[in-house]
């Protein structure tokens, strides 16, 4: 697999750590994971962790997306840490920075999802 | 001499196959020695037109050929991804951001505008029921102790 993820809870957190490559071949792995930890509990806020992240392009961009929007229905937030700088530019492109807290580091985004929640 | 070289890849229209046709055009690309970033932009590129030809010129069937040629002029790069797929009836439609024919895919809609944006050029030419073609071109500047 050219995808792996690895998930943990800090609160009412949901840490997503992304090791490979998101295309929209892998993208669906992504989904099934976040949607199954979400359906366990009422509201949550996500972080996706991205410091291992290789690759990525617009499939990742819709992905992403799609969780937003329903993270937004049950009134969590989603952020994303760690940006390596090819993706950076992806993510820049298509205006996720609008509606997605940008962190430069996991426990930096913890403590803002919760100061703000 | 102004270097000339050639490549070409046929695969099927399977997802499993995006990342084998990015790593390829990104070592075919590598003799004008890119930084990492151009190298990257690369990758993106080939992704984003590859995803098209499966999921919007094969509609996600596994049996369409995906061809890619690509060469390299001096120190420019033309690639060519095209499809025999059901071709695009709105090319002007489908190159605004965020508009995508399969919103129940969580498409973003961002594949010609990331394309546009890496690249120098690109073109795309469709015909529906016959396929598209999308022609990508980009100049690498090369250092003079490269070129000896």
């Amino acid at each position: 697999m050219s995808l792996q993820v690895e998930t943990k809870r800090i609160g009412q957190v949901l840490c997503v750590q992304l090791i490979g490559e998101l295309d929209h071949h892998t993208a669906p792995i992504v989904r099934d994971v976040i949607e199954t930890e979400m359906n366990k509990s009422a509201t949550l806020h996500i972080l996706i962790n991205m410091k291992r992240l290789t690759f990525m392009d617009s499939s990742g961009i819709g992905m992403i997306l799609g969780r937003y929007k329903q993270l937004l229905q049950k009134g969590g937030k989603m952020a994303i840490s760690d940006i390596p700088a090819n993706i950076y530019r992806v993510l820049e492109m298509s205006g996720l920075f609008k509606i997605i807290l940008i962190a430069d580091s996991e426990q930096q985004a913890i403590s803002r999802l919760e100061v703000e929640s | 001499m102004r270097r000339k070289n050639r490549m070409e890849l046929t695969f099927l229209s399977q997802s499993v196959n995006e990342s084998f046709a990015r790593i390829t055009v990104a070592a075919f690309i590598s003799q004008l020695n890119p930084t990492m970033d151009e190298l990257a932009d690369i990758k993106t590129v080939i992704s984003e037109a590859v995803t098209n030809c499966i999921i919007h010129g094969y509609e996600n069937r596994e049996d369409g050929i995906v061809s890619i040629v690509a060469e390299i002029e001096g120190e420019s790069v033309m690639i060519e991804i095209s499809d025999r797929g059901r071709g695009i009836e709105n090319l002007e439609l489908a190159r605004q951001p965020m508009y995508t024919s399969k919103p129940e895919l969580e498409r973003s809609g961002m594949g010609f505008t990331i394309m546009e944006n890496f690249m120098d050029e690109c073109t795309v030419t469709s015909t529906p029921h016959e396929g598209t073609k999308v022609v990508l071109r980009k100049h690498f500047s090369l250092s003079e102790e490269l070129l000896n």
